[in-house]
């Protein structure tokens, strides 16, 4: 499997960490209910398509990356940095 | 048998080998197998279930059948297809699967028993007793089945691991692959040609055909020299492309010295390349398939297709009196081409009812082979045909059932074949692996002017695809005959019809499968073997799936496949493992003070890949607890030195720093005075601790973060992840510098003695009060002095650049001597946090809260950080939970163990009365005795209370008192002091 870093171009995917789904960006609010909590802890799709992974360029830029997949072809779809997306909030 | 004038092996060169012990002759140019043809040997191996004599199949990676064991001890390898073995001056082969001898074979009495042995025989007769599987049936049918063994021993030879890049790979270098090569690579892109064979050519070294006016191998040769001239081009001849992958993605195997009498010392004997290309051709030509017929297994019966291409390419004849069984026109080939040689031809049994005739040999049309015998080597078949019966003396039978195109790469991502009316085969399907497109006989392309034509328009295509846009390709003139083929898949009659040659899978056994409904290619195949030997039903599957369509009664494509998955040919584990043995493994990671560790005869223990010193013997010291105690002692009486240069370093800097690590911290990091140290620990966002460390407020804006050893990277990806992921905002950047500076505890009550007598400036408890740091200057060295501790006495860490670290060590041992001071080793830093109650990884296991350890009140309340939301959580606090108390033992000889389990007093022993464990342990020179840190439920109200420590696996009992985990200064003078 290889994915496209928007920095350092096209690398094997023994270069990146895999973390999970990208819904660990949609951090909820420190006072939200525990049910928020525990979904955003615990709770993930096993989706049979597409899907938003984070993966972290540790053997390169170091940086966090969101991409976008298809598990059944196994297409990358989109890769794009983790901080773009989340430009707006924090 | 070689026949004068054919071949294109170098008749001056002789190369001496061995088969089963006896000496042989070949030539330069010749593999095992034509070698032993050469020189009339049949019979070269057993079966793997019946014993029954094998000889050789095919001329390619496919053989199923010519199985030898290559080398001695070592370098001894088994299960080489004689076809892929290159011959070698003094290459020594033996047969396997046969004792005591491959004439005399003592398990052939197997063949006896094949009633009883058919498929499924292991699950049905193996039964019972149960007990009996494992010490008596599976050694015994181990002994008897299987091909041949490891030598045991460790190999000692280099394998190598690659990595390429190209814009067109082309897997096959026959007319397709040649022609795809050549369009591509004369195009300017990039291109690696890969091919299995030490030549390139494919068919046409095997054939006699023209292309251009020229022979086919001078054509090709004529090819590979222009490809050579190329820059952009590069050619693999003896790689094997083995498994496609995701994104262009490709694994081969090259065999780079496996042909070589004296394999360069400093070269691999293989290399597993990982290959990424943008456009693939699959240029990997057709296998030649089998028909079943009873006791189709003899040697001497083999592909019509090899028999040609013994002939053609190495001169050999397969046989002195040649007989075919075709089902199509290629069958014909071998006959005139053995004729055209002056060999005899004895027959062509065609199936076909309209068979062309032949003025040169008998043709038996409407034929069919009903048997054969010659026990270890064909001597007769009986044939029915048309016009009746008949028995053909013959020693040697060119079989083609028709050809399969080589899907297999096109199939790796899990894509099925397309089937194939016209060819009665499966062909690769369009876009099942994506970039990748198949050419030539891989496509079901079976005329050489077809394969030509179409290698180069693959090419065309693929550069079209990446923008390089090729106007003209002139494809050269060759052959363009017709195929045609009139599907035979087996014999009917009495007597086992071989399918699968290594595993024995015969017709009956698929047909009983289909009987029993295991009516799917999966389950069939696994219920019979069938293809599940070492070259994976290649020249068998076909055949199978189409007994299995017609015991059915489905079509074959209703039928379908088998999955297929990588690797194409079998890939040794030490290729695919290159680099990856010994050291190669595990790098080695050494500190500042790793070689004058060494020199005091240190002990080096692992820590994560970092090594530490154990403890520092001395002259009389017996024990490791004698080095350890003596070592504690100087560390709590005077000074002690230990390198701590693996924790983790994290430089942070900017103006959101100190908001950011508010954020990571679970206790307040700003207010926090710049030349000051704060202890913090970070938590995990599920509320479980994460890691522990100090932060140095350096500057307003700077901080240094460390981490336990452990914990390095991960703390590094997590705060990388907080920053980018959560608070993208924040001004704030940081980089590891773990190897950037080495760092020494210097720690015992003269520690600041030493430090006067090594700073440039001495300082006083004024200014550097605990908790304190500042940069230092020493021997005009600038570095970095932190007053923490680790063993709970009055004690600093000082860094500097890691390029000093080593002669800093030197200077700190030479100082610490006249204060009675030393280096102290991991045992002795253990035993004195213990005794102090201070954590690492053994508490911090990943599953304990701050709560756990004692540690709740540093979750400040005034802030967020990363797991404060869920460290609330009922049932991550509270009276339930095990927290982390101390234990000493009642009886002051008392043992603690780590690992041991926690009971009240009265209950017995068993888990559900489990109370808690034991995390860490160590006598404490200090008190005395044995103490431990441990968690026990509710464990900070029962303090005082008694427990039993019970380690079920040392068998270590012990009555022991819960205590405060802190043993020794509680209030924690000796380090402010």
């Amino acid at each position: 499997m290889r994915i496209t870093c928007p920095l350092c171009g096209a690398r094997d995917r023994r270069e990146f960490h895999y973390m999970g789904d990208a819904v660990y960006l949609d951090r909820p609010d420190p006072v939200a209910p525990a049910v928020a909590w525990d979904d955003y802890l615990h709770l993930r799709d096993n989706p049979a398509g597409e899907t938003r992974d984070l993966w972290f360029h540790e053997a390169g830029c170091g940086a966090w990356l969101v991409v976008t997949r298809n598990t059944v072809s196994h297409d990358v779809l989109s890769v794009a940095l983790a901080d773009g997306i989340r430009g707006g909030a924090g | 048998m070689r026949i004068v004038g054919r071949g294109r092996v170098d008749r001056t060169i002789t190369v001496p080998f061995t088969f089963d012990g006896r000496r042989f002759w070949g030539h330069e140019g010749d593999t095992l197998a034509s070698a032993l043809m050469a020189n009339g040997v049949r019979m070269v191996g057993r079966s793997f279930k019946y014993h029954r004599p094998r000889g050789i199949f095919s001329a390619g990676s496919e053989e199923p059948s010519a199985l030898v064991t290559i080398g001695h001890g070592t370098a001894r390898t088994p299960n080489v297809r004689a076809p892929m073995q290159e011959l070698y001056e003094g290459l020594s082969a033996r047969s396997q699967n046969a004792w005591p001898s491959l004439s005399r074979d003592l398990l052939a009495l197997n063949d006896l028993l094949a009633p009883f042995l058919g498929a499924g025989f292991y699950y049905k007769t193996f039964m019972w007793p149960r007990a009996f599987w494992e010490r008596v049936y599976e050694p015994a049918i181990r002994r008897a089945a299987g091909p041949g063994a490891l030598s045991g021993q460790a190999d000692a030879a280099r394998y190598d691991k690659a990595f390429a890049h190209c814009d067109v790979l082309v897997i096959g270098g026959g007319p397709s692959g040649l022609m795809a090569a050549l369009v591509a690579g004369r195009a300017g892109s990039d291109v690696i040609l890969a091919e299995e064979d030490r030549k390139f050519g494919g068919r046409l070294l095997a054939e006699t055909e023209e292309v251009d006016g020229q022979p086919g191998p001078d054509w090709a040769a004529g090819v590979v020299a222009e490809l050579t001239a190329l820059p952009n081009v590069r050619l693999m001849p003896r790689t094997t492309v083995t498994g496609a992958y995701d994104q262009g993605t490709y694994a081969a195997l090259e065999r780079v010295g496996l042909h070589l009498a004296a394999p360069h010392p400093d070269a691999p004997l293989e290399t597993f390349w990982r290959i990424v290309a943008r456009r693939t051709v699959l240029a990997a030509g057709a296998l030649e398939r089998a028909i079943a017929f009873p006791d189709n297994d003899r040697p001497g019966i083999m592909q019509a297709g090899a028999v040609r291409a013994y002939l053609h390419r190495w001169g050999v004849a397969a046989g002195r009196n040649v007989t075919v069984f075709t089902n199509n026109d290629s069958g014909h080939r071998t006959a005139r081409d053995l004729r055209a040689a002056g060999v005899d031809v004895a027959g062509v049994v065609d199936a076909r009812p309209d068979a062309p005739d032949s003025a040169d040999y008998p043709v038996f049309a409407a034929g069919h082979v009903v048997g054969t015998s010659g026990r270890h080597g064909l001597r007769e078949i009986r044939v029915r045909h048309a016009g009746g019966q008949r028995q053909l003396a013959t020693d040697c039978l060119a079989v083609s059932g028709g050809w399969n195109p080589s899907v297999h790469l096109a199939c790796h991502m899990n894509a099925r074949p397309v089937w194939h009316e016209g060819i009665a085969g499966f062909v690769a399907p369009d876009g099942a692996v994506p970039g990748m497109a198949a050419a030539g006989a891989a496509r079901g392309l079976f005329s050489t002017a077809g394969c030509l034509a179409d290698g180069a328009e693959a090419a065309r295509a693929a550069l079209a695809d990446l923008g390089v846009t090729v106007t003209s390709v002139e494809v050269p003139r060759a052959e363009d005959g017709a195929y045609d083929i009139a599907p035979l898949w087996h014999v009917p009659g009495k007597g086992r019809a071989w399918l699968d040659y290594q595993n024995d899978v015969t017709v009956k056994d698929v047909e009983m499968a289909a009987h029993q409904n295991f009516a799917s290619a999966e389950h069939m195949k696994r219920y019979t073997t069938q293809g599940m030997a070492p070259d994976q039903g290649k020249t068998s599957n076909v055949a199978a799936l189409a007994v299995l369509a017609e015991a059915t009664g489905r079509t074959i494509p209703q039928t379908g496949t088998t999955t297929y998955r990588p690797p194409y040919t079998p890939v040794s584990i030490a290729a695919m493992g290159a680099g990856g043995r010994g050291k190669g493994f595990a790098p080695e990671r050494f500190t500042p003070s790793h070689a004058a560790c060494v020199r005091r005869d240190a002990p080096m223990v692992e820590a994560g890949l970092w090594y530490r010193p154990s403890y520092f013997p001395l002259n009389g010291e017996t024990s490791w607890r004698d080095s350890c105690d003596r070592e504690v002692r100087m560390v709590r009486e005077r000074v002690g030195i230990c390198d701590v240069s693996t924790l983790g370093k994290i430089d942070v800097q900017g103006p959101d720093a100190t908001a950011f690590l508010d954020l990571v911290y679970a206790n307040t990091i700003s207010t926090l005075r710049v030349g000051r140290v704060r202890y913090g620990i970070m938590l995990r966002e599920d509320g479980h601790v994460m890691d522990d460390g100090t932060c140095a407020r350096l500057g307003p804006h700077h901080y240094l973060v460390t981490t336990t050893t452990a914990a390095a990277g991960p703390v590094m990806r997590h705060m990388e992840f907080v920053h980018q992921c959560l608070a993208p905002r924040l001004d704030v950047r940081f980089i590891p510098v773990t190897e950037q500076w080495a760092q020494f505890a210097i720690a015992g009550p003269r520690s600041r003695d030493l430090l006067n007598a090594l700073l440039d400036t001495s300082i006083d408890g004024q200014d550097f009060p605990f908790m304190a740091c500042g940069a230092v200057g020493l021997m005009g060295v600038a570095g970095r002095l932190f007053r923490i501790s680790f063993s709970g006495e009055h004690g600093y860490e000082l860094a500097v650049p890691a390029r000093f670290g080593a002669a800093l060590f030197r200077q700190l041992l030479c100082l610490a001597e006249p204060f009675g001071g030393g280096p102290y080793g991991m045992e002795a830093l253990n035993v004195l946090r213990i005794e102090k109650g201070f954590l690492t990884h053994a508490e911090l296991d990943g599953r304990t809260t701050a709560f756990d350890l004692g540690l709740g009140r540093m979750v400040s309340p005034g802030k967020d950080c990363i797991g404060k939301a869920a460290a609330r959580r009922p049932g991550l606090c509270g009276a339930s939970r095990e927290q982390l108390v101390g234990l000493k033992p009642v009886a002051p000889e008392g043992r603690l163990t780590p690992g041991a389990h926690l009971f009240a007093e009265g209950a017995q022993a068993v888990r559900v009365n489990d109370q808690g464990h034991v995390t860490s342990a160590c006598h404490s020179p200090t008190l005395g005795h044995e103490i431990a840190l441990a968690f026990l439920k509710d464990g900070r109200a029962r303090h005082g209370r008694r427990m039993r420590s019970v380690d079920h696996l040392l068998g270590v009992e012990t009555l022991c008192e819960v205590c405060d985990p802190v043993f020794f200064d509680p209030e924690g003078a000796r380090a402010r002091g």
